[in-house]
């Protein structure tokens, strides 16, 4: 079993949370990133660019079409949604907020459930609102690995605390044990936990 | 470390197969709205469309998209309903008012320079843009020697950027974009309060031509000076962006202006060799006068 790509949701307090995880990936590390950030429509780059300055593998902001390449982590843009598609590429959108978010990390959940089935591993970060906790629930459902940062160790916990409400997530972690999960993952290519079921 | 495997991989090919027919049914969906009515969905993003379907699915009582096909063969009100979940009519006035800040300051000096002027809007959608567009032009002296054409498919919000009416809790957002785009005047000399609503002033309409244009399907029917278009290609594929930007090239000028949305490119499409970047950021390119 092999994951071809993570799609991480975070909102308030996701900064700090992102780079405890980012800065805590090996250097080898490869699978792809995805994330969805809520963040204000009018702020400037400044996110992607202090966390690509802090890790080893590329952070950027995606492009519309862009092909998802292995070793990159992918930001979706104030103000857009980020959708993957199912030839593994990045589309964006403009549509309603979702979640009283653009970008919502619902829709990047489902449609990367869609693209990916079983080979990708959601995680859910810290956050002041319930984003997330439906997409991350259709990615189970399409067998895909889900992971909710322990809510006592979120600095905002309703969102771990809505997706563990809804259903039962395969683990629940702090971030630095999520970092090494992710290593883990990434070192064993056909990788299996006895915990999916 | 093996034992379920084999449970894992019972349920493996069962979401593989729903999500192949679900993707089969979309295509005969989308063959479907387009042999029967000719709205032509079939080269947008596939990642779009899928989600907004399934929401449609689930949100009626229907048991899957197949269902859904006969109810839009059969059923021409249902149609409308699906119009209006596969194309997004989300705007604002001075949408980013960065770019209409550098459109004022750096491309309307140089379109000043000539007697009488066209733009084009293709994809106006509920005609915020278009009217904030209407503005700078009034503000710059210019709008007397300008025609507007704006155009989208979607008749509705065609009807609604006609009216020129909008949600009056928007208004402070829309004055805030404004005042950042460089707005010279009062916001509020744009508009009358009525109820719930906000009016704008029936002036900015007088240059401005409201038609319905299919970019998927419709050619060229002006030769203009500028075109906005803008967080529409994000919605195509890139077959699809390649055909409406040939046609935006074909329907400038030499020494015309294109505008596209903050995360569109010409940069990857063939009509790019015949354009010069003039901003990386807002996406504003000059058609050149001659091939490079």
């Amino acid at each position: 079993m092999e994951y071809s790509a993570i799609v991480i949701g975070a909102s308030a307090g996701g900064l700090n949370a992102l780079k405890t995880i980012l800065t805590g990936l090996d250097a080898e590390f490869s699978i792809p990133l995805l994330v969805t950030q809520h963040i204000s429509a009018h702020s400037d780059n400044y996110m992607t660019v202090h966390l690509n300055s802090l890790c080893k593998m590329t952070v950027k902001e995606a492009d519309e079409k862009e092909k998802i390449e292995k070793g990159k982590a992918y930001f979706a843009p104030p103000n857009f949604h980020m959708l993957v598609e199912e030839d593994y590429s990045i589309s964006l959108s403009v549509e309603d907020k979702v979640n009283y978010a653009r970008p919502s990390i619902d829709i990047m959940f489902e449609t990367a459930a869609f693209a990916y089935g079983n080979r990708l591993i959601g995680i859910i970060l810290t956050g002041a609102n319930n984003d997330g906790a439906k997409g991350l629930k259709t990615i189970k459902e399409h067998g895909g690995l889900t992971i909710v940062q322990d809510p006592t160790t979120a600095e905002v916990d309703t969102m771990p605390r809505s997706a563990i409400d809804l259903f039962r997530p395969h683990y629940v972690l702090k971030l630095e044990s999520i970092a090494e999960l992710l290593n883990e993952i990434n070192r064993k290519n056909k990788y299996r936990d006895p915990r999916i079921h | 470390m093996n034992k379920p495997k084999a449970e894992k991989q019972n349920r493996e090919p069962d979401t593989d197969v729903v999500n192949k027919n679900i993707n089969l049914e979309i295509k005969l969906l989308l063959e479907a709205i387009y042999q029967k009515y000719g709205y032509d969905f079939r080269n947008y993003g596939q990642a779009h469309i899928k989600r907004r379907v399934l929401h449609r699915l689930s949100g009626s009582n229907l048991k899957n998209i197949s269902e859904l096909i006969h109810e839009v063969i059969y059923n021409d009100s249902f149609i409308k309903l699906i119009l209006e979940d596969l194309s997004i009519t989300v705007t604002e006035m001075f949408r980013d008012p960065t770019f209409y800040k550098r459109l004022r300051e750096e491309i309307i000096p140089l379109l000043k320079t000539y007697p009488y002027l066209k733009i084009w809007h293709a994809g106006c959608s509920t005609g915020q843009e278009v009217y904030s567009m209407a503005i700078i032009l009034k503000e710059e002296k210019l709008f007397e020697r300008t025609q507007i054409y704006a155009t989208d498919f979607n008749q509705l919000a065609l009807k609604k950027a006609r009216e020129g009416i909008y949600p009056i809790d928007k208004i402070k957002e829309y004055t805030r974009n404004y005042q950042r785009a460089g707005g010279k005047n009062a916001f509020s000399d744009y508009y009358t309060a009525k109820y719930e609503s906000v009016i704008l002033d029936s002036s900015l309409k007088k240059n401005i031509v409201f038609a319905e244009h299919n970019l998927v399907t419709d050619n060229v029917f002006a030769e203009v000076n500028l075109v906005i278009c803008r967080n529409v290609l994000i919605y195509f594929n890139k077959e699809l962006q390649e055909r409406v930007l040939s046609l935006f090239e074909q329907s400038l000028m030499p020494g015309g202006y294109l505008c596209l949305g903050s995360k569109e490119s010409l940069r990857f499409s063939s009509a790019y060799k015949h354009f010069q970047e003039i901003d990386d950021k807002e996406k504003i390119y000059k058609k050149n006068f001659y091939l490079r």
